[in-house]
């Protein structure tokens, strides 16, 4: 009973061995999987059926009742004071604002997190995961208190500042906190051992007789970079994407906390349907839509990934 | 393989957690806003009458009611806001528990007794009360501060520099007021000056957020629109500030005590509104929240610090101009809800 | 081939943005742990040095017990979520596209993909209809829906460490007539370690940070550190908290330290 295809093997696949391979794998999953429904799928399906509901006067929704309402509403809205029929550009600007944010968080992250995740996987081997965990240690503090420990840091009283303004630097504190640069920093802040750590595990395993062989054929760094490593460390370079990028799209306590709150996120938008706007039905059609689209890029990825790295030779 | 038995010895701590033993008496679950009881008063009842009380927290009023109309959550009390009170009894989830015939009800302030949301109080009891108006910090601005038009015309001075409560019914509320109109009006050319005004306004101010008393220590904020008693603690950390009440009118909150109908413990809950009905209790609730109460003779226990703060009395010419806010039919607040998500987008 | 003037590992500016990086994380950590000092009770305002707040947080049964309750829930939601990770992820990877391969990814990565507020409420709906049903209100739902959501985080370091693992080790120690088992346990396992170790660090902090989904799931009494946080946002922050930080942090130092003497005699 074997637990892995070793894929370039292909001589001796009898249809039962086929079949105990494929009954392994499902076994395997099969842990994971049903918690995954249990508690995550199976709970979203319920919020599916309510997308399609009428909404409840205080909240809710009225169980039974079906309208195509709650889905309409996502792209287009009858306009507060006139009536007419228009597109949901709240919903679109709001859209486009978390989207932008969850772009420049990842791309941030990333200039930030390979060089780090490199650094770590290049230390001597006893020390690598002491470094491991010194990325982690200040996510054992909550994020709502490092998040406050944010804003002490870049106030106009802050600690920057103070340091800036005492060498001389600048003669009047520079505003930071409630700008967009502060709540870049804090997702970074926030995200960042989601990059590091997947790009981490994949780069420990990087084989530097090949990048020493790259050297040998007098290749410049940038292109060992380039055309060696980077595409070694690739998985762990999109699992990290992944891992920051999907989750932003949702966040809403950082970009408050640090922007100010004055403008709508899409986890704010969403949370508020499920809170004082009662609009149930609104709020999960919007969820689902972001998901899906999510998960259409996501399952991309698997097909192009699995395709061409299946089982290194 | 010590992680093994270590692991097993929390699955054990895990599972034997769930199950809860009352070891006292009787048992109490209080659903409560987030630092809103007092430890001090909770120990007291827990000891008079041997009763085991846990206190769970809620940071606003929808997520209480989501949670209690799904059922199945074990509390026996919960302290919604004025406007919300209503809409707990329609769903049918309070218990009327007549607060109006127990011992201590005589205790009550009169003022408090025939409420808009629950007349006569047959199923709430005053927990505390307070308004949402103007913080301005003095050294800053020196003009009248007892207008809304401090974050809505913001004088030039406090400019970048106002935070504004992101409470859509308090702002709303205020500035309905400010521009000459009646709460829960439907008047859609109205209400477009109304929304005009705060998308107006809104570029002037800093921030939308909670957490304002350190920022007025620090000096962040120059003005906000926010609650009275943190204005209070803000003037404790910096001497300049005042708390101003917008005279075209400002909102008055409450939050009262009630017994939820599916509760467990019903005797212990009616045990506990009577015991907050007393003086020297209700006393400890307000010194530990830094909001008054609505219970008479209360004051004779609590702090000078508490007892003489400007903020917590309201001065006789603004006592017309504040107003609680009434539950608006579901229409007008959907209305309400999307003009505020067209201000925040 | 000739003598190289440098070293082959390090790439330019690397190590300087690394440690760059690591410079601005600890920033305002020191900060929060400077002020967990403080003898005022603003978490802004230095007012002189005091070691009142631990006093406060060690008199404080409730954070005690809401901190005590995240680490227990951590700990069980972040082992469970990556023993089922791993065996997913071993499942998975480095196999050639097989139907329900792309089901499987979705489904596993699924709880990353929807705002965490919507998981909650439907979360609260289920639950809640089976708490009223059994009567049952302990912490296995938290735990459920914890591991639940820490899965995808701790699949996602594995797999990726898994794809670079080069499976002709284990084709070797089959030829060499190893046991399946036997192979995973002593050549598969150990290389998979870094991944495990990253997937279940993951996990562990996603966990004990999570505050939407246990506000909405949590029963009576059941408070955690960040919901009981969440409580104070409105009203006022005292350095209480940063003590209660300072305490995990040097909990996690601590874990280092003795993982690294532990890690230094394996090794000689």
């Amino acid at each position: 009973m074997t637990t892995k295809t070793d894929a370039t093997n292909t001589t001796n696949t009898l249809p039962a061995y086929q079949k105990r391979e494929a009954l392994n794998r499902w076994l395997l999953s099969l842990p994971a999987l049903s918690i995954i429904m249990l508690a995550a799928i199976g709970p979203l399906l319920i919020m599916l059926m309510y997308s399609f509901m009428v909404k409840g006067d205080y909240g809710g929704v009225k169980l039974w009742e079906f309208s195509f309402d709650g889905w309409m509403n996502v792209f287009l809205q009858r306009d507060i004071f006139d009536d007419t029929l228009g597109f949901a550009d709240a919903h679109l600007t709001i859209f486009w604002r978390s989207l932008k944010l969850s772009i420049l968080t990842t791309l941030t992250a990333l200039a930030f997190g390979f060089p780090t995740a490199y650094f770590i996987a290049t230390r001597p081997k006893h020390t690598r995961e002491i470094w491991v965990f010194l990325i982690t240690i200040p996510f054992w503090a909550n994020l709502l208190i490092r998040t406050f420990a944010i804003q002490e840091v870049i106030r106009n009283e802050g600690i920057i500042n103070n340091t800036l303004l005492a060498v001389g630097i600048i003669d009047s504190p520079i505003q930071m906190l409630y700008t967009d640069g502060a709540i870049l920093f804090g997702m970074v802040y926030v995200y960042l051992p989601l990059m590091v750590l997947p790009l981490y595990a994949s780069m420990e395993k990087l084989d530097f007789r090949l990048v020493e062989a790259g050297y040998d054929l007098y290749a410049t760094r940038w292109k060992v970079l380039k055309r060696i490593i980077l595409p070694m460390v690739k998985p762990g370079m999109i699992a990290g994407c992944i891992l920051v990028f999907i989750p932003s799209l949702g966040a809403y306590v950082t970009p408050r906390l640090l922007g100010g709150g004055k403008n709508m996120m899409l986890g704010n938008l969403i949370e508020s349907q499920f809170g004082a706007g009662r609009n149930w039905p609104l709020g999960s059609a919007i969820s689902i839509t972001l998901m899906l689209v999510v998960m259409f890029a996501l399952l991309f990825y698997v097909r192009n990934v699995t395709r061409s790295g299946a089982g290194h030779g | 393989m010590t992680k093994c038995k270590l692991l097993t010895a929390a699955v054990a701590l895990a599972l034997s957690a769930g199950m809860s033993t009352a070891q006292a008496e009787g048992e109490l679950n209080i659903f409560n806003w987030g630092d809103y009881t007092s430890p001090e008063m909770i120990k007291k009842f827990e000891e008079a009458y041997d009763v085991k009380v846990t206190i769970t927290d809620y940071d606003s009023n929808d997520t209480a009611l989501t949670k209690i109309k799904a059922g199945g959550h074990g509390f026996d009390m919960v302290v919604p806001s004025a406007n919300y009170v209503p809409i707990f009894v329609k769903e049918g989830l309070l218990l009327e528990a007549r607060p109006d015939q127990m011992e201590n009800f005589k205790n009550v302030d009169e003022q408090w007794i025939d409420v808009a949301w629950d007349k006569g109080r047959k199923y709430t009891i005053p927990w505390l009360w307070g308004m949402v108006g103007i913080v301005v910090d003095t050294s800053k601005y020196k003009g009248d501060i007892n207008t809304a038009a401090i974050f809505l015309d913001p004088p030039e001075e406090l400019i970048g520099k106002i935070n504004v409560a992101p409470e859509k019914n308090d702002v709303l509320y205020t500035t309905i007021r400010y521009l000459g109109g009646e709460w829960c009006t439907d008047d859609k050319v109205f209400l477009k000056k109304v929304r005009d005004k705060l998308v107006e306004a809104k570029p002037k101010w800093i921030a939308m957020d909670y957490g304002t008393i350190e920022k007025f220590a620090s000096r962040d904020y120059a003005a906000a629109y926010y609650w009275n008693g943190a204005a209070m603690r803000s003037r404790q950390k910096n001497s300049d500030v005042r708390f101003g009440y917008p005279k075209d009118g400002f909102p008055f909150f409450m939050d009262s005590l009630a017994i939820l109908k599916d509760a467990k413990n019903v005797d212990n809950a009616k045990l506990f509104m009577n015991f907050v009905m007393e003086p020297e209790n209700a006393a400890m609730v307000s010194e530990f929240a830094k909001y008054s109460n609505g219970i008479k003779g209360s004051g004779e226990f609590m702090s000078e610090e508490l007892k003489t703060a400007p903020e917590l009395t309201v001065p006789d010419e603004f006592k017309k101009a504040g107003g609680f806010l009434d539950s608006c039919s579901p229409e007008i607040s959907d209305l309400y809800t999307r003009i505020w998500t067209d201000i925040n987008k | 081939m000739g003598n190289r003037h440098f070293n082959v590992r390090t790439l330019p500016g690397f190590g300087f943005v690394a440690l760059l990086t690591f410079f601005l994380l600890y920033l305002p950590i020191c900060m929060l742990v400077i002020y967990a000092f403080n003898s005022g009770d603003s978490i802004v305002q230095w007012e002189g040095f005091s070691l009142r707040w631990f006093e406060t947080a060690l008199n404080n049964e409730a954070v005690q017990e809401a901190a005590g309750r995240s680490v227990l829930i951590a700990v069980i939601a972040a082992t469970g979520a990556t023993i089922c990770a791993t065996m997913a992820a071993l499942a998975t990877t480095r196999v050639r596209p097989y139907p329900g391969l792309a089901f499987k990814y979705a489904v596993i990565n699924q709880p990353l993909m929807v705002p965490e507020i919507v998981t909650a409420v439907a979360l609260l709906i289920v639950f809640s209809k089976i708490k009223v049903w059994t009567g049952y209100s302990g912490l296995t739902y938290l735990v459920l829906a914890h591991t639940a959501f820490c899965i995808p985080f701790a699949y996602l370091p594995i797999r990726a460490r898994l794809e670079t693992m080069d499976s002709g080790l284990e084709a070797a120690a089959a030829d060499l007539y190893a046991t399946p088992w036997k192979a995973f346990r002593l050549i598969t396992l150990p290389l998979l370690r870094p991944g495990i170790i990253a997937g279940f660090m993951l996990a562990f902090v996603i966990s004990l940070d999570d505050v939407v989904i246990t506000e909405f799931v949590k029963s009576g009494g059941q408070e955690t550190l960040p919901t009981y946080m969440l409580g104070q946002l409105r009203r006022s922050i005292t350095p209480e908290i940063n003590a209660i930080a300072t305490v995990f942090l040097a909990f996690s130092v601590l874990i280092v330290t003795a993982f690294f003497f532990t890690s230094r005699k394996k090794s000689e």
